[in-house]
């Protein structure tokens, strides 16, 4: 900018696309601390998604069935290719693995109370398994992490499936730090550590180290529960033609896909934004994996990562999903970066819908603490009356949209029903832009 | 000595042995059985959560005796990767040698190796006791958070590396220290608790006093900077 020095036009102050305001300031940061940031959520940054697709309701090629009259089934199977004991859900989306420790035992209790109450599942996390999760969930889903913490054979027995966890969405190949000041005593026990240290969440498992291993970890773990339980297999998406096909040949009855938007209680910003798959571009090879190995359909795909709606999961089922898992929306539900806190979020620098800083456990909304005043302020009642509403609404939606395309259950929902708005959501999506039947990679432009 | 229960893995499905095993009431009077032809098979004699001994006669592939609770299992010959995995209580005793991440994530009871140990045994233990009467690979008790690891012959490299609370006993040599760990002093009640899992591992042969004592510095507890090239 040049100093007005005399009357007439000047040049405005002009601000870099490449070094913009945000930029700048994480270099300020950076050189002030010389530290990266750590934060909690998914990747922030814009990404094609779910919103740039649309579906193509029915005229006269295809016949509609009537909202409010005609059934439009939503109930899923989950775990029927190995194991004796299949969960059943009522609605096609589960709630994403979080950990006790991350979140508050309210939180915990909350989420179950809600699950149960729209018919669906909540999955553990990584720091073991609380008799409030337990006791409010009526489907458990018991992780079974890197870490192992908190893992025993006595509550691998008392859930309903085990996920496998090789790695989440927001930092596929990474480990994870719970900072000490959420290692509160009851957490600390729980994971056989010390209160008040930060601890590490390992990135590979201990006791094997690839996808033969993985089959015979697989094998224990049915021997021990005497090939009841549904194991599933969870991986942030990177590879995923490749690891679902992995996943598939080493037993798994359910694969779990988390794209990079899939959020972390902590972890680095530099690993969240830049390291990963968006989930619209993760869906179809895994779909096409399945495919290819005959097991579409006898083994189920959990996508998630993102999805914030009822359009986002019809999206999802329509490219080949079974069901799909939120996490961030949930605790959104539950009430987390809820505008109602706006001068708490203000006292710690930010305000509500951009409120991150989940690790260091001073959450206005009591969601994502160990302290005991703040965790108080969710009403674990209200709260999972709250996820119900949310989980009931999802459903909705993707039905009214399903019964548009004609489609009487929503696992009927197919590719053939959507377009892609943009050129990248073609090409990732495998979708026809709209007005064309053509997407990148597909021959005959 | 009671009847012992014969189950012979040659004839019998892994399924079998394990429906039958884990069907047994915390009173059983069914208390001793062995296992006959295991040829390498992996995860056998997983998850028993019963006051029973078992011999297994021969060598083990992977996980075996995995999550153990309050069953002594022994195993006559070699075991795979991960035996005694995450074992919860009770006892397992490995007469031959251990493969890599023996005795991974235990949360209790004792687990003895009468050869070697390979690689990261005792890795991420959690208040399992390990004892191994010849010498363990490298980056053994790595991540160790508690319980104790009994060496009586020598450690490979990175031993404890980024070890929380688990305390490493070890006789012979010791071909390097991982991040943070370090010799301590051993004091009366460090040396009564290795005499006594020496003792429970019948191997009282080997005097205490030989022992070095290595545990955490702390110093990486907590995240920071100037300890970035720890990490």
């Amino acid at each position: 900018m040049t100093a007005p020095s005399k009357p007439g036009p000047q040049t405005l102050p002009r601000q870099s696309a490449t070094f913009d305001r945000h930029t700048i300031a994480e270099i300020n940061r950076a050189a002030a601390t010389g530290i990266y940031d750590i934060r909690g959520g998914g990747a922030k940054r814009k990404l094609p998604h779910f919103d740039d697709l649309l579906f193509l309701g029915a005229s006269i090629s295809r016949y509609p069935l009537e909202g409010y009259r005609e059934r439009c089934d939503t109930k899923v199977t989950l775990g029927g290719r190995l194991a004796k004991k299949p969960i059943e859900l009522k609605i096609p989306v589960t709630i994403a693995g979080m950990s006790f420790g991350a979140l508050s035992g309210q939180a915990k209790e909350a989420l179950g109370r809600g699950a149960t109450l729209a018919g669906t599942s909540t999955t553990t996390g990584d720091g073991g398994m609380t008799e409030e999760e337990r006791g409010h969930s009526a489907t458990l889903i018991y992780q079974y992490l890197p870490s192992r913490y908190g893992m025993n054979p006595n509550d691998l027995r008392r859930a309903d499936a085990i996920e496998i966890v090789i790695g989440q969405g927001a930092k596929p190949g990474g480990g994870g730090m719970l900072l000490g000041q959420k290692i509160s005593e009851r957490v600390a026990k729980m994971r056989d550590l010390p209160e008040g240290i930060d601890q590490r969440s390992a990135c590979r498992h201990p006791d094997w180290t690839g996808p033969d291993d993985l089959e015979i970890k697989i094998e224990e773990l049915r021997e021990i529960t005497g090939w009841q339980k549904p194991i599933f297999v969870k991986v942030g998406a990177s590879r995923p033609y490749y690891d679902i096909a992995l996943a598939v040949k080493a037993g798994a009855d359910v694969v779990v896909l988390d794209g990079m938007q899939g959020g972390t209680a902590a972890t680095q910003d530099v690993f969240i934004e830049n390291v990963g798959l968006p989930i619209l571009a993760a869906i179809r090879p895994a779909v096409q994996a399945l495919q290819d190995l005959g097991m579409h359909r006898k083994v189920q795909l959990i996508v998630s990562g993102g999805i914030r709606s009822g359009a986002d999961m019809a999206k999802a089922l329509a490219m080949g999903a079974d069901a799909v898992a939120i996490g961030t929306a949930a605790l959104i539900a539950l009430g987390d970066n809820n505008p109602a806190w706006e001068e708490e979020y203000q006292k710690l620098g930010t305000t509500s819908g951009a409120y991150d800083d989940w690790h260091e456990g001073r959450d206005p909304a009591g969601i994502t603490t160990q302290d005991p005043a703040l965790a108080a302020r969710l009403d674990p009642i209200v709260g999972g009356r709250r996820l119900a509403n949310f989980l009931s609404v999802m459903t909705l939606e993707a039905q009214a949209i399903a019964r548009a395309c004609g489609k009487s259950h929503l696992h009927n929902l197919e590719p053939e029903d959507l377009v892609a708005l943009t050129m990248e959501a073609a090409a990732m999506a495998r979708i026809p832009l709209a007005g064309t039947d053509w997407y990148p990679g597909k021959a005959g432009f | 000595m009671p009847h012992s229960e014969t189950v012979d893995l040659a004839s019998v499905p892994l399924r079998e042995l394990h429906e039958q095993l884990h069907g047994l009431p915390a009173d059983t009077h069914r208390t001793s059985w062995q296992i006959l032809n295991p040829r390498g098979r992996h995860a056998v004699a997983v998850g028993l959560d019963a006051p029973i001994r078992v011999r297994v006669r021969g060598h083990v592939g992977y996980y075996a005796a995995g999550m153990n609770q309050k069953a002594i299992v022994t195993i006559e010959g070699n075991a795979g990767p991960g035996v005694a995995e995450n074992m919860m209580s009770g006892e397992v005793r490995v007469l031959g040698n251990a493969s890599m991440a023996a005795g991974a994530t235990g949360r209790g009871g004792l687990l003895v190796v009468r050869g070697d140990a390979g690689a990261r045994c005792g890795i991420s233990m959690k208040g399992i006791d390990i004892v191994v009467r010849g010498s363990v690979g490298h980056m053994s008790a790595f991540m160790g958070q508690t319980g104790n690891l009994v060496v009586c012959g020598d450690a490979g490299e990175a031993l404890g590396d980024s070890l929380y609370e688990a305390r490493l006993f070890v006789r012979g040599a010791v071909k390097s220290l991982g991040a943070d760990c370090e010799r301590k002093e051993m004091n009366e009640a460090d040396r009564a608790t290795l005499a006594a899992l020496l003792l429970r591992a019948e191997l009282s042969e080997f005097d205490v006093r030989d022992f070095a004592l290595y545990g955490s510095a702390r110093s990486l507890y907590h995240f920071h900077v100037d300890n970035v090239s720890s990490y």
